[in-house]
Parts: structure tokens; sequence; C-alpha cells
């Protein structure tokens, strides 16, 4: 569907309650705003409806705060991270213009926003600037109010000007982690190479390994590993990515010949001579005793990645990076072979399983996530049923959520011959969107059955 | 150098054979078929005193002098003995009671002007001289008092050697004394061997002999007869060290050159062998090397160069405990120190040293246990321990030290790993000879392949190190040790040696035993590792087995997701159904277990009683009065009325059903 006006980010604003609370002082509560040029005026305008808003409905229910509001042009999205802060998205609905009797009029296309995948949109937001920033009351114990409206500002417009709002979908609300499939031995050479390599350097607090875009190890708490990933796969390896196919840093051949291998530093020095050993990101980890502040070191080497999180209190020098150049270069090279193989051998078994059905899986316990709906991992919209089936898909799972039962399957049928089967077991969801004309609901069972079949053999995900 | 109490790995056996030493009235000689030393008084008038391993192979007995004595030996099972007492024959005397008869007979060689250069004991009743004309293959009939000729060889021989273990004699001939001829006896018959010949570095001129018979070796190495050359020039005058070269007769078929040893000295030098390796004695420095052929060398694919696995090293020195004896001229210490490496020393094969002057006779022995410091490359080191007899206490040593949970060995993480490559390197292919061995047997013939791709089985020469053996040994103990350190790290370290381990063994096809996979979850959960021990699961790194999936479930206190994955692993085991049920109805989830038993076929078994009660539990009427109804419809197709059977215990329930249906009619 053509819009005259898609969906689009109208307002992104960060306040605390807290503070400005004399009249006239109101603009000391916002921490952030975007677009940054709107004038104050609107700025506390926007601030002030929000708070009167929540305030308001505190009034109906103070266990639960206030989530969404509705209105006819507008969406707009309420996450409390923190104590007193408060995050609001406001979105554009997207509009659409139709003719009647001759008429042309605007329609809003007000269901076309999601509330449970927008809510997950803005709650990533947070989850990614605190995962490279730490957390705002963090910033304030460590800083001041200025530095944490300086970091805000920093880390958000950029952020903000890269999330894709309009291909916001069902796996936005997972914010799951693909894990690469691998047999038992291979995964034990990663498993051991990472061992290793933490036991040679033990500056490395943990480790996560990566193939392409999936993820084959973690050491990492997995409410860290699913931000982290998030970051990986969105934006480090597909620039990574693209620097390589531009042919960008080759392969340095540093000095030895024998020791051939495609290993370089994707977060670290760029060149092993030089003593500049170049931008590292920091990363806010959660620990058993709060939170750790450690590099992000990454390593890479054909399409494995390796990220090395080392305490912030160590101080990176050249050879360090050098020496770990020297260990996990023909190591990760060699490994990135094996996997590559393993990898063909696997995909030319499923080739021959594919059927019209396509699926989205996901597990809250380990936050695997696999999807055949969507083609590939960029968030293009490139997806293969249309987009509001794959609406349904989210609609489903926020009935899950509200009704909150421990096992239960809704099955949907479209105007245009689309079925789609949501099912819920063991803390695992599992949602079919089968196109299939005159189908009954038995023959979408029996399909739905067989897919479990082959997709699930080895766990138990009830009928 | 370490040269404490303990800091010597070649030691002579406590046990010596003390004899008479050589003097102007007596002469000594040593059998190395039988091992037995021979002190011969005044030509045997005086007595013959005899030293052998055992109170068996030791006798006395007095004989004619008939002439100085060249040689004396005794027929393995030690009922005839040959004395040679002049170049073209020999005399044989019977001792077929135990007694010495009184008749001697005696065998001349065949030529008239040959000389008998010495005689062997091939067999019980068989004998070759080797003259400098050729080889005589004889059976000795003692009941008839005489000999028969069974074989004979002629070749113009300078001088022979024998290897009782293998019955190999090579003989020498040639002007240089190069040209080898290895004879095989068998059987009362000599099988020759092809002849080689030994490269001279320099030849003299004019020519003459320079291959001498002190400077070979004969020996078994590893399961091969093997030839060891001593040169003293070694080709390329750039390098003025002499070099031992290796011969290794494969299958008893071609000698081919197959290691050469780098000595680096120059000077006298004598060998043994002890346990496969070789020992190079040298004299001027007093002090040994050791070499082992199985260890990597330089090789240029025909033949490995080696460097020692041990450098000079003296023997331990020995002293000599000597009865005290009364004697009124000179009182004699009752302790000697024994000079080691002294010009009296005479070696003979394979690990025998003789000082004539002292009258002693001993066994070189190998003492692993100083090797361990010596050898600082443990994966060189379990090497070779492997290798060694009766090592399997050292290697677990080794083993037990290198896994100790201190911050050093940490770093030794990437050298464990090769460690364990190498111990399952030879698991494994123990487990496949074993494997081959049983595939062999008559009794499962028909899974047999064809028996002549079955390699000779030959003696296990290696140790193994099982599973069983890292566990109880090794692991278990360190997992002990670093309970009671209670260091996050050593958590991690225990992990990852285990996983090392088990990586290792999956890499060399070996099953992994379920203890191991106990110990490592034990050790994940000891360290709270569960999002590890999650990753393992998924990617089925531990095997499924119910035990284990009981553990997950008692863990879902501890992590959540423990639940889920006993519950996948209870589904994958497809034997635990009953278990699946019971896990469902104690999360009360009853209608999914309902549904479980439906797909799973087993509705008419289960007891009704047992979901009655779960439901019932849930405080949920709706799903009481479903299940209810769905066993009553049971009842039903089972027996036609949708009453309970009296053994079902089901009354309650029943009446429970009836108090709800009433209320809801209210």
């Amino acid at each position: 569907m053509a819009h005259d006006s898609p969906l689009a980010l109208k307002y992104f604003y960060i306040f605390n309650s807290n503070y400005g609370q004399k009249e006239g002082e109101e603009a000391q509560k916002i921490l952030y705003f975007f677009p940054p040029q709107t004038d104050l005026d609107t700025q506390i305008k926007n601030v002030g409806l929000t708070e009167a808003i929540i305030k308001f409905t505190e009034t109906f229910n103070s266990h639960q705060k206030c989530e969404s509001l509705h209105t006819l042009k507008t969406r707009q999205l309420y996450f409390q991270p923190e104590e007193g802060f408060w995050m609001v998205q406001v979105l554009s609905v997207p509009t659409v213009t139709k003719t009647k009797e001759g008429v042309d009029h605007l329609e809003y296309q007000s269901d076309e926003i999601q509330d449970n995948v927008y809510w997950s949109v803005l709650e990533q937001a947070y989850r990614s600037f605190s995962l490279f920033n730490g957390t705002f009351s963090q910033i304030l114990d460590d800083y001041d109010l200025t530095k944490l409206r300086y970091k805000l500002a920093s880390y958000l417009s950029k952020y903000l000007s890269k999330i894709k709002l309009q291909h916001a979908d069902i796996l936005d609300v997972f914010h799951g982690i693909q894990f690469l499939p691998l047999d038992k031995k291979t995964f034990l050479h990663v498993q051991t190479v990472v061992n290793l390599l933490e036991c040679s350097f033990p500056k490395i607090r943990c480790t996560a390994f990566l193939y392409n875009d999936q993820l084959v190890w973690s050491g990492l708490e997995p409410d860290d590993m699913q931000v982290l990933y998030r970051y990986l796969v969105s934006s480090l390896l597909p620039a990574q990515m693209e620097s390589e196919l531009q042919g960008g840093p080759i392969p340095r051949q540093s000095n030895s010949f024998s020791a051939l291998h495609y290993g370089r530093f994707a977060s670290g020095p760029t060149n092993l001579q030089n003593a500049d050993i170049g931008k590292i990101p920091k990363v806010h980890l959660k620990s058993s005793s709060g939170s750790v502040v450690c590099h992000l070191v990454i390593y890479r080497a054909l399409s494995a990645t390796v990220c090395m999180l080392i305490d912030e209190a160590v101080s990176l020098e050249i050879d360090f990076f050098q020496r770990l150049d020297v260990f996990l270069g023909q190591r990760l090279t060699k490994l990135a072979s094996e996997i590559a193989e393993q990898c063909s051998h696997g995909s030319a078994n499923s080739v021959s399983a594919e059927s019209g059905a396509k699926f989205v899986y996901y597990n809250h316990l380990n936050r695997a996530q696999k999807s055949t709906v969507h083609l590939d991992n960029r968030k293009n919209g490139n997806i293969s049923v249309p987009s509001d089936v794959l609406r349904i898909l989210a609609d489903l799972n926020s009935d899950f959520r509200d009704r909150k039962p421990s096992t239960g399957e809704t099955i949907v049928k479209t105007m245009n011959d689309y079925w789609v089967v949501g099912k819920l077991s063991n803390l695992r969801e599992f949602y079919v969107v089968i196109h299939q004309k005159n189908a009954n609901l038995i023959e979408i069972n029996e399909e739905v059955k067989k897919l479990c079949d082959s997709q699930f053999k080895s766990i138990f995900f009830s009928e | 150098m370490d040269e404490s109490a303990d800091g010597y790995y070649l030691e002579l056996s406590s046990s010596v054979v003390k004899f008479d030493s050589v003097s102007k009235v007596t002469n000594v000689f040593f059998d190395d078929t039988n091992k037995q030393v021979f002190a011969v008084r005044s030509g045997g008038v005086m007595g013959v005193v005899v030293k052998g391993p055992s109170p068996a192979t030791s006798t006395d007995f007095c004989m004619e002098d008939k002439g100085p004595v060249v040689s004396i030996k005794f027929s393995p099972d030690q009922k005839v003995l040959a004395i040679q007492r002049s170049k073209s024959s020999v005399e044989f005397i019977n001792f077929l009671s135990g007694e010495m008869d009184a008749v001697e007979y005696s065998q001349n060689c065949k030529g008239k002007s040959h000389v008998i250069l010495g005689f062997l004991w091939t067999n019980n009743r068989e004998i070759l001289f080797v003259t400098d004309h050729g080889a005589e293959l004889f059976q000795v009939v003692p009941e008839k008092k005489s000999l028969k000729v069974q074989k004979t060889f002629s070749l113009a021989i300078n001088w022979f050697v024998y290897c009782p273990q293998t019955c190999l004699v090579l003989l020498s001939s040639g002007t240089l004394g190069n040209q080898m001829y290895p004879l095989h006896v068998k059987q009362g018959n000599i099988n020759k061997l092809s002849r080689f010949d030994v490269d001279i570095p320099v030849v003299p001129k004019p020519p003459k002999l320079c291959l001498l018979e002190r400077d070979i070796t004969l020996a078994v190495l590893y399961g091969e007869a093997s030839i060891i050359i001593l040169r003293h020039n070694p080709r390329g005058t750039g390098s003025p060290g002499a070099e031992v070269v290796v011969y290794t007769l494969l299958k008893m078929m071609t000698a081919k050159k197959t290691h050469v040893l780098r000595l680096d000295l120059s000077g006298r030098f004598a060998i043994n062998v002890v346990d496969n390796l070789i020992i190079v004695h040298h004299q001027a420095s007093k002090k040994s090397l050791m070499f082992d052929i199985a260890m990597r060398g330089e090789t240029d694919g025909m033949v490995t160069y080696h460097q020692p696995v041990v450098g000079l090293q003296p023997i331990k020195p020995f002293t000599l405990s000597l009865p005290p004896v009364p004697s009124p001229v000179h009182t004699e210490p009752t302790q000697i120190n024994c000079e080691l490496y002294s010009p009296n020393w005479v070696v003979f094969q394979p690990n025998i040293i003789i000082d004539a002057k002292l009258g002693c006779l001993w066994a070189v022995e190998l003492n692993l246990q100083p090797l361990l410091t010596m050898i600082n490359d443990k994966c060189l080191l379990v090497d070779f321990l492997m290798k060694r007899a009766d090592s399997k206490p050292v290697v677990i040593q080794v083993l037990q030290e290198i896994l100790e949970p201190t911050v050093q060995n940490y770093s030794h993480l990437v050298v464990v790993a090769e460690l364990f490559d190498h111990l399952n390197e030879v698991y494994c292919s123990f487990l496949q000879s074993e494997m081959q061995s049983h595939i062999g047997t008559p009794a499962s013939s028909s899974l047999s392949v064809s028996p002549s791709k079955l390699p000779p089985l030959s003696p296990k020469p290696w140790i193994v190190i099982d599973q069983s053996d890292m566990y109880t040994n090794v692991f278990s103990k360190f997992v002990d040790r670093s309970r009671e350190l209670e260091e996050g790290s050593s958590g991690k370290f225990e992990v990852w040696v285990l996983l090392e381990y088990i990586r290792s063994l999956t890499d060399f096809h070996i099953p992994v035993q379920h203890y191991l996979y106990e110990l490592l979850i034990n050790s994940l959960v000891q360290h709270q590792a569960y999002y590890q021990l999650h990753q393992l699961l998924q990617y089925h790194v531990v095997s499924d087995s119910k035990p284990l999936a009981c553990l997950l479930l008692s863990l879902e206190s501890l992590y959540p997701a423990a639940h889920q994955l006993a519950l996948d692993m209870l589904k994958r085991l497809s034997t635990a159904n009953e278990e699946i049920i019971e896990v469902l109805l104690s999360k009360q989830q009853i209608l999914p277990a309902l549904r479980f038993v439906n797909s799973v076929g087993s509705v008419d078994q289960v007891s009704a009683r047992k979901f009655l009660d779960a439901a019932k539990a849930t405080g949920d009427q709706n799903v009481f009065i479903g299940v209810f109804k769905f066993f009553e419809q049971r009842n039903l197709r089972l027996k036609g009325t949708t009453a309970f059977a009296k053994g079902e215990h089901c009354d309650i329930y029943v009446k429970h059903y009836a108090s709800l249906s009433s209320e809801q009619t209210v």
C-alpha cells in the first residue's frame, strides 16, 4: 500500500519530572529532545502533556504505568527505564489518500503501528544506549547532568538516524539472537579456541564468537549479548563487510610467509606496526556486583568474528594486540574454513525441506530466534510475506503476552487466503504463515504439524 | 645440573652378579644368549663356576684341562655344554641328568684349514659354527654323542654378531668388512636375507678392515630387529663428532638405513639398549646419551636424524657391598664405590655391563622419575614416557602436575590441549587394534574383512591412558583440589581442561564416557556457569541421559531455563514419556500433559487418578471438568460405560465432579 506520508518518528524525548519542579524551570526536565531544532516551547509542551497523561492514568492503575497513547495522527509510546526517567517516542501515523464519492480525503492507518513492536524499539534504544554509556543514574553518579545530556545527545542522534522504523516488526519484539547450527565437533573446536584464548590472555573477561551474523558462542550474560548482538549484526559487521568488499584493509602479511592468515582487528589497531591502537569502544556489562566497563576488542578472520571484552582498568598496548594477532590469526582462519565447510554441508540438506510455509521462532530462554519470513538480517523490509500478514504475528504475540498462557495456539485466516498460526509452548513461540487457497483448518493443522516435526525433532514442543 | 640423589635416570641394577675376577689362573666368559658368566679356573681343573640370572642357570663343575678355553656356552636348556679350545673344533659335554657326563665328544668344522670364529646355540639342540669361510648349522644329538650337519653357507667372513632375541646373525665380509650378510637361523634352516653395504666414510689406502665387530650392536627396537652401527668419522668432515646409524630389518626382510643419531662427541663409545632406547656411553666424559628412534627428528624422507632425548648424564654411582672377608694379610673395605665407565667395562646386549676386574655383572636400568625435570617439553616428555614400560604412574604424575590449578598452569592450556591429542592418538589406535582383533576372531568371522588385511598383532608397545585413568587419577583429584581453593579462575580452568579433553576425544572419534560429562556439568553448576552449560547442551556436546535430565530439573530454581532443557532432553531420549508427564503435571500443565499423552498414543495406559488429582490441585474448575470428561470418554470407549473401575480409586473425584456440577446447576 503506497503511503502519502509514511510512518515516521515525530518526536523522541527523555525527561525526568524530578528536575525543574518550579514554574519557569520546566526546560530543566528535558534531557534529550529529537528533533533537536524543535523550539523549546514545543519541547516543554510535549513533555508537560506526557507528564500529565502518565500522572492521570496512574490514578486508574498505579501498578502498571501507561505505555502508549493513541491519537488520530500520532502514536506515543512511554517507557520508564529507570526511576524518574521517561523515554517517549512519538510516531506520526502513516496516511493514505482515499477517494470517496469523488472526494479525496486522508485516511490514517493507525493499525499499522503496533504498540508492542514500537515499544520494544523504544526499549532497545535504551538498552543500546546503556550498553555503551551505562545507565542514566550511573552517568549521574559518575559525572553530572550536563554529561548525561551530552552523552544522550551524541549517542541518540546517531542511533535515531539509523533506526528503520518502517521495517520494525515481530523480530524487534523478540530482539533475539540467531545461533549458528553446528555439529558437536565443530562447536567444541570453537569452544576450545575461545577457552585457549581466555586462558592465554587472562585480561580477557569474556568472549563471544560469531560466524557471519550468527552467534556460535557467548560468554556474556544473555541480556548483554542480546544488545551486543544487535549492535554487531546491524551496525558493526555490515560496515566491516562493506570495507572488506571494497578491498579496504587487505589481509596484512606482517612478516612471515608461512603463517598465511586473514585475521585483522575490526575494533583495535588497523596496522600492527604502528603504536596507534585505534578507537576501541567501551561497553557496560551487567555483573553480579552491579556493572563493569569493558573494552570491546573485535577480531575477524574470513567470516568468523571474535569479540573480546577486557576490563576497562587494563590499559591496552600495541604489543597486546600483536600477541593476540599471532595467537588468533591462523587459528581463527582455520576455524572459519572449518565452519564454512560444515555450513555448506548443512545447507545442502535443509534446502530439500523447503515448503511453502514460512515461520518465525523464538525461544525466550536462550533468546534464540529463527525466521524464514525474513530473507536477510538487515531490516530492509526484505520479507517473504506481505507486511500486513507479518503484522498479524506481532498481534498474536501481543495476545499471548496479555493472556499469559503457558501453552496456547491461535489460528488466523486472512481475506486473501493467508493462514497464520501462532503457537506457544514451553516458553517458545512459533508462528507459521501458510498461503493456500481453499484450505481448511485440518489441512493447515496438518501442515503445521509437519513443520513442527521437521523443525523441532529435538525439543519438547507441545502439539 | 641437578645431581641430587634422584637426579640420575640411568642406574646399575642393585642385584649385581658377582664372579671371580680375571686373573692369571681364571678366565671369564660371558654367554649373552643365556646371560651366564663362566669363570674357568686353570682350564677347568680347578673348577668352572657358572652364574646366571637364576639359580637354575647357576652351577659349578670341574673338567679336564685340555688346553686354554676359547669359548664356553651351555645350550639354552642347560643340557649340553659346548667348549671351544682349538681353531677347528668344538667339544661337547652332556649334562642330560643335570650331572656332568664323563665323556666329551667333538665336532670339527668342514674345511681343514677353516678357522672357527665362534659358535652359537640357536636352539636347544642346534648349534651354528661361524668360520672364516662360512657358517655351518648342526643338529646336536646328545644321546648319540654326535652332531649332524643340517645346512651350510659359504662366504669369506671377517667377523660376526648374533642377536639371540631374533636369532639374527650378521656376517661381515669384504676387505673393508662393510658387506653385511644377515642370516636368520630358524628351525634347522639358514634363511639368507638380502645383503647390504655399510658406507665407509673414508676408504683407507691400501684397503683394510675398517668396520669392526665392536662397532656393531644388534638389538630389537620397537619390535623390529635393528642393526646399530657406530661410526667414528661421519662423512662431511665439517662435523667432528661420531654418529650412530640404525638399520632396521623391516619384517625380517631387508635392512634399511632409517635413523642417524647425532652424538657430537668423539672417543670411545659403548652401546646398550634399554626399553627400546639406545644408550650411548661415552668413556671420556664418563657420561651417557639417550636416544629414542620413535621421537621426531629432522628427516629426508628415508632417514631421520635424531638429537639425544637427554643430553650427557652420568650413570648413578654404584656402591658395592662386599661380605666381610676375614683375611690376615689385608682387610678389605666392606663397601667400595665402583668406578663407572671404567676401562675394564665390557658391554653386552641388550643392557649388560660387566666389570671383568671387579667381577661384577649389572643390568643397566632406567629410572623415569628424574626425566620429569630433565625433559622440559611436556608433550615430548609424555610422548617419550608413553613408549616406556610400566610408565603409567609416571605419565599420570606428569598430567597431575600440569593440571594443578596454579596460575602458571593456566597459561599452559595450549600445551595441555596438545598433550591430550597425543594421549588420545595412542588411545584411539589402541581401540582400533582392539576392535580389529575382535573382528578377527573366528566367533564373529562373518563380520570380518579379509584377514590378510589385518596387520600382524605386535605386542602392545605403548601404554594407554584411557578415560577412566584420566578420570580416577587426574580429573577427579584435580576437581577436589580446585574445590579447596575456591577461586574464581580455578573453576574456569577445570571446565577448560575437561572441555579440551572432550574435544580431543571427539576429534579422535572416541565415544566420551558419561562420567566425564557428569564431571563437566557438576563443575559448570558449581561455578554457576549456567549459560555456558545451556550452550553446551544446545549444541549437544553433552550426551542426553535421564540422570542428566533429572539434574537439570533440579537446577530450575537456580537457572530457570534448565526446565526447558530438561524437557527437551527427555523428549529426545524418547524412552522418558512417563517422566515428561510427571514434569508437566508437577507444573500444573494438565492439558499439555494430556495432549502429550495423546500424541505418543498412550492414552489408554495412563492413570486417570494421577491426572484428576493434578487437575483438582490447580483449583481451576474448568480444567478439572475437562479432564474428568476426557477420562469418562476413555472409560466409555474401553469399557462401554463412563464409570470408573474400582481399581482406579477415583471415587473422590467422581464426588468432586458431582459437587462441581451441582454448584453449576445452582
